[in-house]
Order: C-alpha cells, then structure tokens, then sequence
C-alpha cells in the first residue's frame, strides 16, 4: 500500500540546512498498525507529512497504492487527502469557529456532498465517539479527549485507507490517552491502516510494529506480536 | 448556496472584521458619491444662473460720453436709434436677432388694480434672448404680426398678473398702460431675480407711444460662434468700435457703452467650475483610493489570519481552487454589499439635500430660484463605476494573499498562528 524508497527531505534556512531525512525505506501494508517512534528531531513528524502529502520530498520515491506521489498535482494531492487520508494532530487543528458537528462534516464539504445529508453522517460519526450531545459544542466548550475524539471523527468520515495520527495524545491526560488510543485501535481492528507517530512506550505498544527513527534514519523496525 | 453559507458562517464568526472591512467601502463611496454631489450642485446652481437669459447672448446700454471726439464735447447723452440696429445687423456677422429695448416706467391698471412697472418694448426675439416662460395656460409673447400692425397688445410677467388680476385669468382681458388699453395675450412664469415685474409690447407701438423721438438706451441680441474668452472679447472690441464710429465717441471712451457678454461670462465661470470639479474628482479618487487601501488591508490581514484555517482545509481535501473561490466571493460579498449600503446612503443625502432645496423652494413665493448650489446629485453612472472600482480592487486585495496562502504546503500553513 505505502512504498518508501530512499526518501531524503532538507529543510533550508537563510544560513543553514538541516537534512531530516536521509533515506528512508519502508513498506506499509493495507491493515497495518504502525508506530514511528524516536527522539526529537529524528524525523518522525517529517515523515508522517510526507506520508499524508502534507509536505513534499525532495529525493526519493513515494508511492501510495502504485501511484508515485512526485507526479500528483496540487488539485490531485487535495483529492488524495479528501478520499485516502485521515489526520489526528496532536493539536487537534479544529477549525474554531465551526462547532463539533461542522467540523466533522467539513471533508464532505469537499466532496460536493450537500450540507443535510454531511449533517446526518457527521451525526452518526459523532455518535460513534460518544459526542452525540457535544455536536452544537464549540472546540472551546469541549475537553482536550472531546476534541481529539471529534478530530478523528472529521479523519475518518471519509472512510479514508490510512489514518494518520501525530502525537494524537501529547494533549491528553493519562485516561483520555487510554480512552483516545482505544478509538485507534478500534479503527485499526475494523481495517484502516494506522500509522501513529508517538514518543509515549504505551501509545507505541497499541501498534503491531514500531519503527525505531534515529537521525533520519530508520534505525530498526520492531516487529510486535499479539 | 452551499459555498455561500460555508463563507456566511467564516463571516458571521468573524463579524467585527466583517463590519470594520465593509465600513471602509461604504464610506468610500459615501464620500465619494457626497463630493461628487457637491461639485455637481455648484456647478448645476452656477449653470441655473446663466439660464436666466440664453448663454450666447450679448446686451449693451449707451451712456454718456467722458471724452471728447471729433471736435464733440464730453458730457453727451448718447442714445440709439433703427440706426445701430441696422449697423449691428449688417456690420456684425457674428450677430443675430436683436432686438433694441424702450423701457418706461409706468402705471398698469386693471379695475381697481394697478401699480408701477417697467414696461418694455421689444422684439420676439427678447422672449428667446431672456428665456421667457410662457406656461400651458400662458399664452404667447410678442410676435412679427404685433410688430407689423403695431397691436395694442400686452405680455405681463406673472408678479404684475398676480397683482393686478390675483387668481384670475388675465389673458384675453384688457389693461390699462398710462391711458393707453393693451389687450393682454401672454404671462411670463418665469421667476425674475430684482424689482417687480416687467411687461412687455411691441417695439414698434412703444416707438409710437412712447418715444416719439425713436431713441432708446439698449439693445440686445443672440451671438454665433463665438467659443472662446478671446473671441467674445474680440467681438465686445468690434461692437463698440462700430458703435463709436456710428454714436461718434472716442473708441476708449469707457463710459460711452456697456457691454455685458453672457458667453464670455459664461466661458468665464465655467473655467473656474471646470477648475473645482477637477479638485474634487481628484479628492475623490483620492476617497477611492484610501477606500481600497482600507480594503486591501483587511482583506490582507483577513486572509493571513486564516492562513492556518486554510492549512486545515488542505489538509482535510479543499483544493486550491475552492479555497480561492470561496476567498473571492467572500471579498465580492463585502464589498458589494457595503458598496451598495455606501451607494444608497450617498445618493439618499444627494436626494434628500435636493427635495429639500426644492421643497424650500416651492414653499417661498419670493424665491426667485437662484442660488450658487442646486441639484446636488451624481450620475449614477459614477456611482456603479466607483463601486465597481472597490468591489474589484476588494477581490484583487483577497485574491492575493489567498493565492499566497494555498501555495504554501499545508503543513507550513497549519504552523501559523
């Protein structure tokens, strides 16, 4: 599903450059539940961004289900995104304005469907979350746990093939962290690729492997058995 | 409908901004569409003054010599004759339709009405020199006939028949000037700027009545061609040259004849209108232009607000396209529904400033409709061209930030605070 060959991204500023990644290779398969783990400035965000075509590569290949990414316009890359991906940010990127039940509608705003009918699904997907009575809530009004949980009720209203998560419990409490990487779980059982980037052992150990990043480097990948 | 309620909902949350954006470009072009109306009623109450008599038109009084000429003494009354009549008419191409002007001042009566007036004896050709108004039910003024067969006939301004015949209709009836019955057969409306009226006969009958000497003070005619200050100054040194060699009084001689040469005066004042009309075109471009600074700026500040909004979108699948779009509609959205709300307020004070005046001016009879400012309002025209200028430069000033913003990689954009 997700072929990495030797994918290198810099970083430039006005005085200096900072290779991130140095080669990466990887291959991620439909169904997997994968951890990227690694010390700060290893690359893991780096990474899961190119993975979500959220950032570009500069050297290297990518290619989602066959179709090499390098190659995908900006109006291609936005479809992608739309119909393939879902994001879980660790802060949550929830449009302020909107309440729960817009901002989980909003990929299907994009997807031409009309506003009654994103209505009813968004409801539905809340209601999976447990949000049924927050949907008429503001981000503001709603707790750190809430807000992820609308979070990943917006990534995967789309019924995406991976779901993308960075850090989607550096916000939360020690019991909200449980409660939010069940959901995942839950997700990754039902058959969504899952990637999470993570710095937490615990959230690390949901995963079936976890990949081991070390100055841009995949330093090892830990194959984890249940 | 569903991109607008999706932009409704950004701007309803963002309503301070909203209002504030919009405030700019209504008050743009209230200012606007204000100065422009301003300029259009000086202009507009200048022009009315000049349309108490024809534009083109040129007026002399003899006078009384104050140089010696020709082995003649100063201190002559001068005065003209059919003479100069016919020396303007043959002598002066530029010239057409004199009339030469008797005036006397004398006792109209009507039953027990009268009173002292002007009385005026002239050609047909006064009514279009002067701009005679002659209403529905305001018969006729003087014409060829009356002059041919020297009738006894009488045209009266309204504030003579008001006196003398109060509400009722005076044309057909008979009045009395000195001992003289003149038959009445038209009453001029319109509103004289001094004394209390005048009325007017043929020019032949007053010769027979009242000068039988044949001498009168003025005569006054329509000018042709005559475009320019210097032109009209050229024809005022032709004129006078012609009349001193036929009044014989020294060509330098000031106090011999007065000219009063509406064109030049008109040409004259005009100039200086063109002048302020130009001052506040440019002040209101300069409006426009602060206008679309102000929006510009919003829209600027607006949209690199939004920059993480916008990262998010991408994110979630907006496309380029519908990010732009919506940013555009957004901008157009503000700018013309303030413009418009601008627009209407402008032109309602223009509206209510001039029914004012107007009404003001219907309410007092002495109002003799002069004044340096009239008719305040703005061609509409202007006013969607203005418009149109800040919606435009409205969807320029979000166009390209938003274009800046949905380059930048989404990551990048949600990374902004």
């Amino acid at each position: 599903m997700i072929t990495l060959k030797n994918i290198n991204k810099t970083y430039y500023t006005e005085a200096t450059s900072l290779h991130v990644l140095k080669g990466i290779d990887l291959q991620i398969d439909k169904g997997e539940y994968v951890a990227i783990m690694g010390a700060s400035g290893s690359g893991k965000s780096t990474l899961l961004n190119i993975l979500g075509i959220l950032d570009n590569y500069d050297l290297g290949d990518y290619y989602l289900n066959n179709k090499l990414i390098r190659d995908l316009s900006e109006k291609q890359a936005a479809a992608y995104r739309n119909e393939m991906i879902g994001f879980v940010f660790q802060s949550f990127n929830l449009i302020n304005f909107k309440n729960a039940l817009e901002n989980v509608a909003l990929p299907l705003y994009y997807k031409q469907i009309s506003r009654k009918k994103r209505n009813i699904i968004a409801m539905e997907y809340l209601d999976k979350m447990g949000l049924r009575d927050w949907a008429f809530h503001l981000p503001n009004e709603m707790s750190g746990g809430q807000k992820q949980r609308v979070a990943i009720a917006r990534a995967i209203i789309s019924q995406p093939q991976i779901l993308l998560a960075d850090e989607p419990t550096g916000a939360l409490d020690s019991v909200t962290t449980v409660d939010v990487m069940k959901v995942i779980s839950d997700l990754n059982t039902s058959g969504l690729t899952t990637i999470v980037v993570t710095h937490e052992k615990s959230v690390a150990d949901e995963a079936r492997s976890i990949i081991h990043l070390k100055d841009g480097l995949i330093e090892r990948i830990e194959k984890r058995a249940f | 409908m569903d991109i607008l309620q999706e932009i409704l909902s950004g701007l309803k949350h963002n309503m301070l901004r909203t209002i504030l954006t919009g405030l700019s470009v209504s008050w743009g072009i209230f200012i606007l569409i204000v100065l422009l109306g301003a300029g259009n009623g000086l202009k507009n109450g200048v022009s009315s003054n000049f349309s108490q008599r024809a534009t083109n038109t040129v007026q002399m009084w003899s006078g009384t010599s104050s140089l010696p000429y020709q082995g003649l003494k100063s201190g002559r009354a001068l005065d003209f004759s059919d003479k100069q009549l016919t020396n303007v008419d043959q002598n002066l191409s530029e010239a057409s339709d004199e009339t030469g002007i008797i005036d006397k001042q004398s006792t109209i009566s009507w039953q027990n009405e009268y009173g002292s007036y002007s009385v005026k004896g002239v050609d047909p050709y006064y009514s279009t020199i002067f701009n005679l108004k002659f209403d529905n039910d305001g018969g006729r003024f003087i014409n060829e006939m009356d002059l041919k067969e020297n009738s006894k006939v009488i045209v009266l301004d309204k504030k003579i028949a008001d006196v003398l015949f109060k509400s009722k209709t005076s044309i057909g009836e008979y009045v009395r000037v000195g001992e003289v019955e003149f038959k009445v057969v038209g009453v001029n409306s319109k509103k004289e700027r001094w004394g209390d009226g005048s009325a007017y006969i043929p020019f032949t009958t007053a010769q027979i009545i009242f000068n039988p000497d044949r001498k009168f003070k003025s005569i006054a005619m329509e000018v042709n061609g005559l475009k320019t200050k210097e032109a009209n100054d050229a024809f005022n040194d032709k004129l006078k040259k012609s009349m001193s060699k036929s009044l014989r009084f020294d060509p330098n001689d000031t106090q011999a004849l007065w000219i009063w040469n509406s064109q030049r005066q008109y040409i004259q004042t005009m100039k200086i209108f063109a002048g302020i009309t130009l001052f506040v075109t440019i002040i209101g471009i300069f409006t426009l232009i602060a206008g679309i600074v102000g929006v510009s700026n919003i829209m600027l500040v607006s949209v690199k607000e939004r920059t993480r909004e916008i990262g998010i979108r991408k994110a979630i699948g907006a496309r380029p396209g519908s990010i732009l779009l919506s940013v555009i509609i957004e901008s157009i959205l503000i700018t013309t529904i303030f413009g418009y709300i601008g627009m209407v307020f402008g032109v309602g004070l223009t509206e209510l400033v001039n029914f004012v005046m107007v009404q003001s001016a219907a309410s007092n009879p002495s109002d003799t409709g002069m004044s340096v400012f009239k008719d305040p309002t703005v061609q509409l025209s202007y006013v969607f061209v203005s418009t149109g200028i800040l919606i435009f430069s409205g969807i320029i000033a979000g166009y390209m930030p938003a274009r800046r913003a949905v380059k930048i990689k989404p990551i990048e954009a949600m990374r902004e605070e």
